[in-house]
């Protein structure tokens, strides 16, 4: 019993350390000014205003950099969900030459390294007249998308039991209508998980929306975080208060699905 | 349908629709595929191969405006290898990565295998955390660890001192690149910690308990028996997590950009820095090529045994 208690108390000193950074994010937003600049800490707000976060979002570009973030995770999560949902029923319902190649090549997509590629990525984006578009950088997440998302939804797909298609087909529906009508139903928690996981891709980014989007009007609300202390020096509590926004939504989709991420990133290794 | 019921034979103009449908099928996977393929193509296959082109190419501000670079063989490479900075940049990286993956992968089984002596409200409480600290964006993290470690209000150096570490008032954790690297190593490690310790404790939970039972009757001690049987049962789990960090360290580039304000000093360069440095900053995007390239090259040196195992993977589905 006393051992217990000793595993409990470690546990929840790494749950202290661990959680502290965020802790201090969120508290930090809500302190007022002299609070926060001051040599003693203040571990608590003990006086909560919301001046940070009106300050935040009266910010330069705050509303451009929402209305951007929100076009291009809409487009990003839409098109993979469609394009994925495709490549997984070829992948888990046919057995067709250079399947198995495929399937390297999309496992094999999350060791490129983006750092490494964003040069011949602006070269070429460059020549398409992408550079300072949202389109060119739809085109660019949705590749870093696709790779996870056709292999979840294969997962689904291979769930379902094919006498269920079998008995649509033979009660005279036609393939694709046999596919509609039986497996989207079916592999709707996993059409869930892909877009949650795209959106999260997508509003997170950060080096491709910095190296492609130049003009202020057309950043993303990663790349308006990031230059947000250049303006006037490092104001800490509006700082704070903006990432405590920007980090609102995904904490909220992730918490929803984490346990689907986990095992599809290492999907290759659970018995191999 | 109707026809073989009128007529009981196969019309012709039917047998030639069963054929066209079976050919219908043989395309069907590949119309599917094609969509997803061509992104892929279009934005991760020609870019490689344009990557090792441009690496032997002369592309700077002039073959830019023009699309087209001026092939010079292997001067771009001769250049990097001759040059003092990249060797020290490598070497940091390579470093940089050892203890940042390492950290990382014992730090997050050592937490792992901590969940299993929780209660449960202790356990719930310690990875719902987890998650929380899991989903908090990379920019995020930047700016609240770059708050912690503010020279003068900065929560980190009132703490230091208190605890008598030493007197760390007004103490600038990035002046010495050492210090600074140390705040980068905490950083990445915190941020990585909680896909590792969740991945493996899921991985623990499918240990068959009688295996352990087992091996604790013939009398083996628990560090025995997690070094004996657990880790070989998890060692493909161990293989991708580990190689996952080493892609993701080795490629370090946002938290150190963001963090010293889009300008680094050179004493902090990363192969990812210096590659964009040399491309982007000074428009010499061959050599910066060049040095993605090495980039990539290391990158799957380190990586092989994921290599490996993937390609079984591939044979298995």
């Amino acid at each position: 019993m006393s051992k217990r208690l000793g595993w409990n108390v470690l546990g929840l000193a790494v749950l202290g350390v661990m959680i502290f950074p965020v802790y201090w994010m969120v508290t930090t937003a809500f302190k007022p000014g002299q609070q926060i600049l001051s040599y003693t800490p203040n571990w608590f707000p003990t006086h909560p205003t919301l001046s940070n976060f009106t300050d935040a979002i009266h910010q330069q570009f705050f509303w451009n950099a929402v209305k951007n973030s929100l076009i291009v995770v809409t487009v990003v999560v839409a098109l993979s969900l469609v394009l994925a949902f495709l490549g997984a029923l070829a992948l888990a319902k046919f057995e067709f030459y250079g399947r198995k190649a495929f399937i390297v090549i999309i496992l094999g997509v999350q060791m490129v390294p983006l750092a490494a590629l964003i040069i011949p990525l602006y070269i070429l984006m460059s020549k398409l007249n992408q550079v300072d578009k949202l389109s060119g950088v739809i085109v660019m997440y949705l590749t870093f998308v696709l790779p996870f998302a056709v292999w979840t939804l294969r997962g689904f797909l291979l769930g379902v039991p094919k006498e269920l298609e079998e008995s649509a087909m033979v009660d005279g529906a036609a393939r694709f209508g046999a596919f509609v009508r039986i497996l989207l139903p079916l592999v709707g928690p996993g059409l869930v998980a892909t877009s949650i996981f795209a959106f999260i891709q997508a509003w997170n980014e950060f080096l491709i929306a910095y190296v492609f989007l130049h003009t202020p009007e057309k950043q993303t609300l990663m790349v308006w975080l990031a230059s947000f202390t250049t303006l006037r020096g490092t104001d800490w509590g509006p700082l704070m208060a903006g990432a405590t926004l920007c980090s609102l939504p995904v904490i909220v989709f992730f918490v929803l699905v984490q346990r689907k991420i986990a095992f599809g990133l290492t999907a290759g290794a659970v018995k191999g | 349908m109707a026809s073989v019921a009128e007529g009981g034979y196969i019309p012709a103009a039917r047998r030639r629709r069963f054929s066209r449908r079976r050919a219908g099928q043989a395309a069907a996977p590949y119309v599917l595929l094609a969509p997803a393929a061509a992104v892929i193509g279009l934005v991760l296959a020609y870019p490689l191969y344009l990557l090792v082109k441009m690496s032997f190419e002369k592309y700077g501000l002039f073959e830019l405006i023009r699309h087209k670079g001026r092939w010079i063989g292997t001067a771009n490479y001769a250049s990097i290898l001759h040059d003092s900075t990249f060797w020290h940049v490598v070497l940091r990286t390579v470093l940089f990565t050892a203890v940042c993956v390492t950290l990382t992968m014992v730090l997050g089984t050592a937490i792992a295998l901590l969940l299993l002596q929780l209660s449960t409200w202790v356990r719930v409480a310690l990875t719902t955390g987890l998650v929380l600290v899991w989903a908090v964006p990379v920019i995020v993290a930047v700016n609240i660890w770059r708050w912690m470690v503010d020279y003068q209000f900065g929560v980190a150096n009132w703490t230091l001192t208190k605890l008598h570490v030493g007197d760390f008032t007004r103490h600038d954790w990035f002046a010495n690149p050492w210090a600074g690297f140390g705040v980068f190593t905490a950083l990445i490690v915190w941020g990585a910690i909680p896909f590792v310790t969740i991945t493996v404790y899921a991985a623990l939970a499918q240990v068959p308990q009688e295996l352990l039972e087992a091996a604790a009757i013939d009398g083996a001690r628990p560090w025995a028996v997690f070094r004996e049987v657990t880790v070989p049962l998890l060692k493909p789990i161990f293989v991708i997590l580990t190689s996952l960090s080493i892609i993701w360290d080795f490629q370090v580039f946002q938290q150190i950009w963001v963090m010293l304000d889009s300008r680094p000093s050179s004493d902090y360069y990363t192969m990812a820095i210096y590659a964009f440095h040399q491309s982007f900053q000074i428009s010499e995007y061959g050599l910066g090529a060049a040095i993605a390239v090495v980039m990539v090259v290391i990158m799957f040196g380190a990586t092989l045994m994921y290599l490996r195992q993937m390609l079984r993977t591939g044979e298995v589905y």
